[in-house]
């Protein structure tokens, strides 16, 4: 009659052609299939073994684990004697022995804090949240510095190391990340005073180096303060860190806020929800997913950059290290130091950088 | 596509002219909206009585969608006076948000949430807004949920539905705070053809439970089975308004007439 053709029977469904399963179906389809390929994949393994074996010779198999004194060491690999010889001071600076238990409380404390709130069983979420922001703060700032029922003051020079470092960094995220949203939320506002004012702000903090940022307030501040001001050193530290981050938060945020299309908000304001809410239940937790990425990005350079409290006379896990290397007990190891220091650095980065990764993937909804 | 029963029209009883002696539910009078130096709308008066459907439609760019989002300020005008339920349209964000409260509206891009389920969709402005426990908030949810058809899908994310089903969930996301007018702006118009009854049919059902209606569409068919008037639109101008019967077998205007001629033509 015409040209057109019809089917009337379906074609069966059949399965999905075979992958190579195994061990060897994997190395052959992806190091050796074709001569190239196999040559590039012997080349890299060979390397990787020229670059790793002395790596691993001097860290583990040649080094020495045991001992209290620089007796211990062979000198024929590392020795990290020269670590566990000085660990207590690596973790506690120099806050007295007798009163280091507090350290580990709030340390304890935190470690649990945050372990129920990352964990998605853990029941009670939103008052665990309110603990770690408003009773958490209160009872680790009693428990470190004291004066208060029987415990003795232990004033913030004396903090150091790993404690120090983890204190700077939990302040710095924990109130950066607010006041950031604050600022992006302002910088978009239509109230023209509040965007200036968060304009300016932004752009100060942002424009500053941070050595500055720590040099005024240790150094410049006093001398704009009268003198019976007297504030704390770390604790203009810590606002100077608080705010010089929370303007690349702000940032960060922003970019996620301009993601969200303009019909969400206005879907939501159909519905009659008032700004805040719209912000709050609408807008913000969308964006902030969005930006996941930008704002661990922001908090691992954070938490990198406390060391550099080093320069206002702080000593934190790295300049205690440091400090470590002139003891005249324990000269000549600064390899064993700096290795340790980036390791431990770096495992606060790394399990910041997973978490993030697993988060993306527990919000992820399909669109 | 096009319904071609023009006089199949909605039940007697839920005629509006039966609610003449409560005022009229939307009442707007001299509007005038400029984006910078362009006059979108110019000179509107249009009155809305309790339970009238009305359909608005018009070439691209007359101002139509524009003029339905004056009604719950997502679009500020800089002249005239919009009265939506007796409350006078202010600049107070208080007196924006109870209106609202009355009003409510369907997208073109359906904009439901996508980071929370069909069924919190529903519930997050009756939990916020108006108060409600969430129990009760949610088995009015599922209760919508259920008219639209799509309450076996509650608990998915808006990204794992069609468009025809996300419509359908915004129509019941609105209706969950029981406004007492609906605005659609081109419901339909995003949706793949064979989507588009289903959507059409749930607006239907709500014209016949006596809802105002404000429908910016170009589904002539609808028009002709649910509205009371027909309003055209160019220009930022109601060029003309009549019952369906009138507007699409006598159009008086020439404009009307070429545009009409432009969509039934084919």
């Amino acid at each position: 009659m015409n040209d057109s053709t019809a089917r009337d029977t379906l074609i069966a469904a059949r399965p999905a052609p075979d992958i190579r399963h195994g061990l060897v179906g994997w190395l052959r389809s992806r190091l050796f299939n074709g001569p190239v390929n196999s040559i590039v994949s012997l080349l890299t393994l060979a390397l990787l073994v020229w670059a790793l074996t002395p790596m691993v010779q001097w860290a583990l198999i040649n080094a020495d684990w045991l001992g209290d004194s620089r007796e211990a060491c062979s000198g024929e690999g590392a020795c990290w004697v020269f670590i566990s010889a000085r660990f207590e001071t690596i973790v506690y600076g120099f806050y007295p022995v007798a009163e280091r238990y507090r350290v580990d409380i709030t340390l304890a404390l935190m470690a649990v804090t945050i372990a129920w709130l990352a964990i998605p069983r853990m029941p009670a979420k939103k008052w665990v949240v309110v603990f770690a922001l408003v009773g958490f703060p209160i009872i680790a700032w009693l428990l470190l510095v004291g004066g208060v029922f029987d415990l003795p003051h232990v004033p913030t020079r004396r903090w150091g190391g790993l404690m120090l470092t983890l204190t700077v960094a939990t302040v710095g995220i924990v109130g950066s990340l607010p006041l950031g949203v604050l600022l992006a939320l302002g910088r978009r506002s239509q109230m023209p005073l509040v965007r200036s004012l968060c304009i300016v702000f932004i752009e100060f903090w942002r424009g500053v180096p941070l050595i500055t940022v720590l040099f005024m307030a240790s150094v410049m501040l006093p001398l704009f303060v009268p003198n019976e001001v007297e504030f704390n050193k770390l604790l203009r530290a810590l606002i100077g860190i608080m705010f010089f981050w929370s303007a690349y938060m702000a940032e960060v945020v922003r970019g996620g806020l301009q993601a969200i299309p303009k019909g969400q908000e206005e879907a939501a304001k159909a519905l009659g929800l008032s700004y805040w809410r719209r912000m709050g239940l609408i807008i913000l937790p969308q964006a902030l997913k969005l930006v996941i990425p930008g704002i661990v990005n922001t908090f691992i350079a954070l938490f990198k950059d406390t060391s550099l409290v080093l320069i206002i006379g702080l000593f934190d896990l790295l300049a205690i290290i440091r400090a470590g290397l002139t003891d005249s007990d324990w000269l000549g190891f600064a390899t064993e130091g700096y290795v340790f220091a980036a390791l431990m650095f770096w495992v606060f980065c790394f399990s910041m950088s997973r978490y993030s990764q697993h988060m993306e993937r527990r919000l992820h909804r399909g669109h | 596509m096009m319904s071609s029963q023009a006089a199949t029209s909605v039940p007697e009883g839920t005629s509006p002219a039966s609610a003449s002696d409560q005022p009229a539910m939307i009442e707007i009078s001299g509007l005038n909206k400029w984006y910078g130096d362009f006059h979108v709308l110019r000179d509107i008066d249009l009155k809305v009585e309790r339970g009238e459907r009305i359909v608005i439609c018009g070439p691209s760019g007359s101002g139509k969608s524009t003029l339905i989002r004056c009604i719950n300020h997502l679009e500020e005008h800089q002249q005239g006076d919009i009265v939506v339920d007796g409350m006078h349209m202010t600049e107070d964000v208080k007196r924006i948000e109870q209106i609202r409260r009355h009003v409510g509206m369907v997208f073109q891009h359906f904009n439901l949430f996508p980071h929370l389920s069909v069924l919190e969709n529903c519930c997050i402005a009756q939990t916020w807004v108006q108060r409600r426990p969430r129990r009760e908030a949610e088995a009015t949810a599922m209760e919508y949920l259920e008219r639209v058809q799509i309450a076996d899908q509650a608990h998915k994310y808006p990204g794992q539905l069609s468009g025809g089903q996300q419509q359908r969930v915004a129509i019941a996301r609105a209706l969950c705070l029981k406004p007492e007018v609906m605005l659609f702006d081109e419901p339909t118009s995003a949706l793949d053809p064979e989507m588009i009854k289903e959507v059409l049919d749930v607006m239907v059902e709500l014209a016949r439970d006596g809802m105002t209606m404000l429908c910016v569409t170009h589904e002539m068919g609808f028009a002709r089975t649910v509205a009371d008037r027909v309003i055209f639109m160019d220009q930022g101008q109601i060029i003309e308004e009549a019952p369906p019967e009138t507007f699409f077998s006598a159009p008086r205007s020439e404009r009307t007439r070429l545009f009409l001629s432009q969509i039934l033509g084919h």
